[in-house]
């Protein structure tokens, strides 16, 4: 089957646009990428709500927790790791502890800038966001979910940081896809394990079934969008259920999905876990799928966590 | 420019010394606690809280209201004593600073106490977080229901931050002042509380600053440098920063860390020490017989 790819920034920059229209409290910020990440579709309807401050994460965040002060809903544009690494503290002490209603749009996340390479990739980005107090963390995965969650994301009330994809996605999702902010999606059914995804990662997985399917393994797909607040009824019962589980993420494995995953399950229903995620190294530069193949997120290596996950129950 | 009168300076003058005594019993009763950057700033609490700005401390989120981001949040032991004396909330509550169950939390937390507009404490991030709060508020003013009001400043707020020389040393400051000049932030006024000390030393020593005049003129600000202890220089350089539209303003206060007691003056140990109980009686005897001289 042709699997169609859509670009994510074009699909970002249309959908805030949209919130644009749509409420006028909405302001948008850049530290100068708005080419890059699409929002001068936002600069160029709005030049009065459009807030240019240079090449200047700190600075991006703070002004942008002026305005919510002030009753904005702003839509801060910067890469992942600049807003994870850079500009966290102004994150932790103004949107998480003062609770400022700014969203974070992170591009360029995860491995996606691929030829930018490693200064460039947010592999522990998740990890570092969902570690703060009342901090919401949204992954979607792929055009149709962006457009989906983002008016949600401007209507929920505090910090969210929105992780997205620089590159073609495939398309996973059709109109009727209808996903809630902290509400996990069933995207296909099984009995003997369930591979927890997000991302760029959910496509992967659901292909990954398929080749488990053809081996006399059926594993359940539950797409995790939002990482924190985090669905851990559904991850629960999905332990339950399938009694093996594994987690799939464009993302280090320490502390994103798959240690939140860990985290819930060591408390409540200790099943056998893998996580799929990049080790604990850097990456190198290179064409994003052959990196992806390279650094542990094949579609091979969810399926030889899957059977791992499976043997490890009996 | 406003007449001020006589009466006026000594009773802001005696405020601020009032802001100090408080300051010293609060850290003295917590046994923790920041004095010397408290002093430093007591005039420019008092002049802004007791005269300068349009507050309503019975409608702290008032949408018109000015907004004054307490930067510098180490010395909020100063800023909680002048907000509760404006009426945020109860005087009795000052007692409670840094202590179990106390709004008055060690550093300032607007979810906590009104008043507070931001949370600070890591410093460097008031002039930033004002360059938000002032496009917020020309935003606002640009509405048809905010065009039909008198004046731009009847209609909206104007933001003040207030920082400390310290705290310059950290880039985010600068880099939220090239924003203010690129947006030409007219409702945006800074006072730098220039005590010359800071941790452990002299600023001069630890991160020299000078010229700061030349440096904040060139960000593209309109700067005055006044006598950070002289209620009349204060007022005056508020008003004239509210006549400054096309640029934003900061005020360059000199002042002196740990004003009004000898023992505590340009010494660095006492930026973040708590007296003993000789020192505290003998602080207080100082600082009283100064709120004397204004009464």
């Amino acid at each position: 089957m042709a699997v169609t790819m859509l670009p994510m920034r074009p699909a970002y920059g249309e959908a805030l646009l949209a919130l644009g229209h749509a409420n006028p409290n909405v302001v948008a910020l850049s530290a100068d990428v708005s080419n890059s990440d699409f929002s001068y579709r936002f600069a160029e309807a709005f030049p009065e709500r459009f807030v240019n401050v240079g090449i200047a994460e700190q600075s991006l965040v703070d002004v942008a927790v002026g305005l919510a002060y002030s009753g904005k809903i702003p839509f801060a544009n910067a890469f992942a790791f600049l807003f994870a690494t850079r500009a966290l503290e102004m994150i932790r002490t103004h949107l998480c502890y003062g609770n400022a209603n700014v969203k974070l749009m992170a591009a360029y996340a995860g491995l996606s800038d691929s030829f930018n390479g490693p200064t460039h990739n947010s592999i522990s980005d998740v990890a570092i966001m969902r570690s703060l107090p009342r901090m919401t963390v949204v992954v979607p995965g792929d055009t149709v979910a962006l457009a989906k969650l983002l008016p949600q994301v401007a209507e929920w009330p505090g910090p969210v940081y929105f992780r997205m994809n620089r590159n073609d996605v495939p398309l996973i999702f059709n109109e009727s896809y209808a996903p809630v902010i902290g509400k996990a999606m069933a995207l296909r059914p099984g009995s003997d394990v369930t591979i927890i995804c997000n991302g760029m990662m959910v496509s992967r997985s659901l292909e990954a079934a398929d080749l488990l399917a053809g081996e006399g393994i059926s594993a359940a797909v539950l797409e995790m969008h939002t990482v924190k607040p985090l669905d851990t009824e559904g991850i629960i019962a999905a332990a339950e259920a399938t009694g093996a589980l594994v987690t799939a993420e464009e993302h280090s494995i320490i502390g994103g999905l798959g240690g939140a995953v860990a985290e819930t399950i060591s408390d409540a229903c200790p099943v056998p876990l893998k996580r799929v995620g990049v080790a604990d190294r850097f990456t190198e530069t290179g064409p994003y799928h052959a990196i992806l193949d390279r650094y542990g997120l094949s579609v091979a290596h969810v399926v030889a966590a899957a059977r791992a996950a499976v043997a490890l129950k009996k | 420019m406003h007449y001020h009168s006589e009466a006026l300076i000594r009773d802001l003058s005696a405020r601020a010394q009032t802001l100090r005594i408080n300051t010293l019993k609060m850290v003295y009763n917590a046994q923790s606690g920041h004095i010397g950057g408290a002093f430093s700033v007591a005039e420019i609490l008092a002049a802004l809280y007791f005269h300068h700005l349009k507050i309503d401390p019975a409608r702290p989120d008032w949408p018109e209201r000015d907004r004054l981001l307490f930067s510098k949040g180490h010395a909020c032991a100063a800023l909680y004593s002048a907000l509760a004396y404006r009426g945020f909330f109860p005087v009795e509550e000052l007692m409670t600073f840094r202590q179990l169950n106390s709004r008055l939390q060690g550093h300032p937390d607007r979810s906590k106490l009104p008043g507070i507009e931001v949370c600070s404490g890591p410093l460097g991030h008031g002039v930033a977080v004002g360059v938000g709060m002032a496009l917020a508020q020309r935003m606002d003013v640009a509405k048809p229901s905010a065009r039909s009001a008198g004046s731009a400043r009847a209609s909206i707020g104007k933001t003040y931050v207030i920082l400390g020389d310290g705290e310059i040393n950290a880039g985010v400051v600068w880099e939220g002042m090239m924003s203010a000049a690129k947006y030409r932030l007219g409702n945006l006024c800074a006072i730098l509380d220039y005590n010359g000390i800071q941790q452990t030393g002299a600023t001069a020593d630890v991160m020299p600053t000078e010229p700061i005049v030349d440096k904040w003129a060139s960000f593209g600000w309109h700067v005055q440098e006044i006598h950070g202890h002289n209620v009349g220089e204060i007022l005056n350089a508020l008003d004239l920063a509210d006549e400054v539209h096309a640029m934003p303003s900061v005020i360059i206060a000199r002042t002196t860390k740990g004003k009004g007691v000898s023992f505590m003056e340009y010494d660095n140990r006492w930026h973040g020490t708590s007296p003993n109980e000789a020192q505290f009686k003998a602080a207080l005897a100082e600082l009283d017989e100064g709120l004397g001289q204004w009464q």
